[in-house]
């Protein structure tokens, strides 16, 4: 039952066994969120900061309703009007809050890394929550949840992540996770935005046209465009991108089967996916943001005891 | 190994259970009967199959109550946790739980907790197969008893349900 590692900085350190645990967790923590009273008293004694220095509304929100729910103690912290601004490092913010006996943190950071930095220097356990392109750990533990919940199995499921996967941390993590677990990956987007040796570096399929992509798939997760990571100009316009990788009505009618559509948020409609796509039955999107409450009660019940 | 009930004596136990529970709730429906995870389970599903076969046109409510998130030790050892499945309101509902041994009392502790995450039962009574007597380290008594025993702390208590019998080690 216990996870092989302390901490959560990606899935590229569980094993398949870890990710087992997770998931079988997380569906009795997913029945307690359907009680009349949707709280268990199992990390009462437990205390966790949300260190922020990057914006999220999902993650953050589903985080702290996972720590309420299991009734853990909780300290919200974001950059903006903290310290850091006054030229803080992030150890000492760190350290400062800790000696406050805090027992367990959930960091976002823009530097990939940053979590795994914080693992080598302090004692609590460190759940990551996004760190640059890096890894998003627990968004892809629940994207493999939600598969696993509408079509039985992960092993053997042929999932195309279509986008950014240049600077996607939810791409890196579910490729990890949807390997280990046994499924068939595949990348497609447009050239400049798919790394170059990635096939040879995980092991995944590529494909530049999206028609294609969709007909090889079971399961379409449909990647944000990160418009603030855009420094240099990667594809010509938005209006462009959407022609020839936003996800229609129209392309998903023209196949002749019906795929599971995803996507983590936050959605940029007309852009990577149509509105109609988005808001159809084929879509998911809303149970991936439940079944996330539930994974990340898993996930800190499980690191909960190596915390103390 | 000694025995403590043997096949035959664990289904006579069953059966007086069961009978039990009906002389006292003439208004079987009225009951919900809870199984604690994993060893009150086997119990209760025998239990409710002898309360069927009695009132066969009354519904019997039957749900079943993990523990784990409640537990008291989580700081020692992590446990799996098992399926909850309560598919019915127990607010003013007259609740049996049901549970193979009882020892130290506390994974009733755990689950009369775990209780008031579902509602505000009228009464809730205790229905064991084996309770350890002496050996409780918090005030809980059973209504129904299959056999009470005594026995130390060291000892283990098995119910073998595939090879139905009961025994002390």
């Amino acid at each position: 039952m216990q996870l092989s590692t302390k901490h959560l900085l990606g899935i590229k350190d569980l094993q398949r066994s870890d990710i087992e645990s997770i998931l079988t967790t997380a569906k009795q923590f997913k029945e307690v969120l359907q009680r009349p009273i949707k709280k268990v008293p199992s990390l009462r004694d437990t205390t966790i900061v949300n260190l922020f220095y990057e914006s999220s509304t999902r993650t953050r929100i589903s985080f702290e309703l996972a720590e309420k729910r299991l009734s853990a103690d909780t300290i919200n912290f974001s950059s903006s009007g903290s310290s850091i601004a006054k030229g803080e490092t992030l150890l000492d913010t760190v350290n400062n809050i800790l000696s406050m006996k805090v027992d367990m943190v959930v960091m976002r950071h823009s530097a990939s890394g940053a979590p795994h930095f914080l693992a080598q220097h302090i004692p609590a356990a460190i759940i990551n929550a996004g760190d640059g392109i890096n890894e998003h750990p627990t968004q892809a533990l629940l994207d493999g949840f939600s598969i696993r919940e509408k079509s039985g199995t992960l092993e053997g499921k042929k999932v195309v992540l279509i986008g950014d996967i240049m600077h996607s941390r939810v791409a890196l993590s579910n490729i990890y996770l949807l390997k280990k677990m046994g499924a068939e990956v595949m990348v497609a987007g447009p050239p400049t935005l798919i790394p170059k040796y990635i096939t040879e570096a995980l092991d995944v399929h590529v494909e530049y046209n999206l028609k294609k992509a969709l007909q090889w798939c079971d399961v379409a997760n449909v990647l944000r465009i990160q418009l603030e990571r855009q420094n240099q100009v990667l594809f010509s316009s938005l209006r462009e991108y959407n022609l020839a990788y936003g996800v229609s009505k129209k392309l998903l009618d023209s196949l002749n089967k019906e795929i599971i559509i995803m996507h983590p948020g936050p959605i940029n409609r007309g852009v990577e996916i149509d509105s109609d796509v988005a808001d159809s039955n084929q879509s998911i999107i809303l149970q991936q943001v439940e079944n996330g409450v539930a994974i990340r009660m898993a996930v800190l019940y499980l690191l909960s005891e190596k915390s103390q | 190994m000694q025995t403590i009930l043997d096949k035959n004596q664990l289904h006579l136990t069953i059966q007086r259970l069961a009978h039990q529970l009906v002389e006292n709730h003439p208004d079987i429906e009225n009951v919900a009967l809870i199984g604690i995870q994993t060893g009150g389970i086997y119990l209760a599903d025998k239990i409710v199959e002898v309360l069927k076969a009695i009132n066969k046109e009354k519904k019997i409510q039957y749900g079943k109550l993990d523990i784990t998130f409640y537990r008291d030790d989580i700081r020692k050892e992590l446990h799996v946790p098992n399926h909850t499945e309560i598919p019915f309101s127990i607010d003013n509902k007259k609740v049996v739980l049901i549970d193979d041994v009882l020892f130290t009392g506390r994974t009733i502790r755990a689950a009369l907790d775990a209780l008031q995450d579902f509602g505000r039962p009228q009464k809730v009574e205790l229905c064991v197969l084996i309770d350890r007597k002496s050996s409780r380290q918090l005030p809980i008594q059973p209504d129904y008893c299959g056999k009470a025993i005594d026995s130390i702390i060291t000892e283990t208590v098995k119910v073998k349900w595939d090879r139905e019998e009961v025994v002390l080690f």
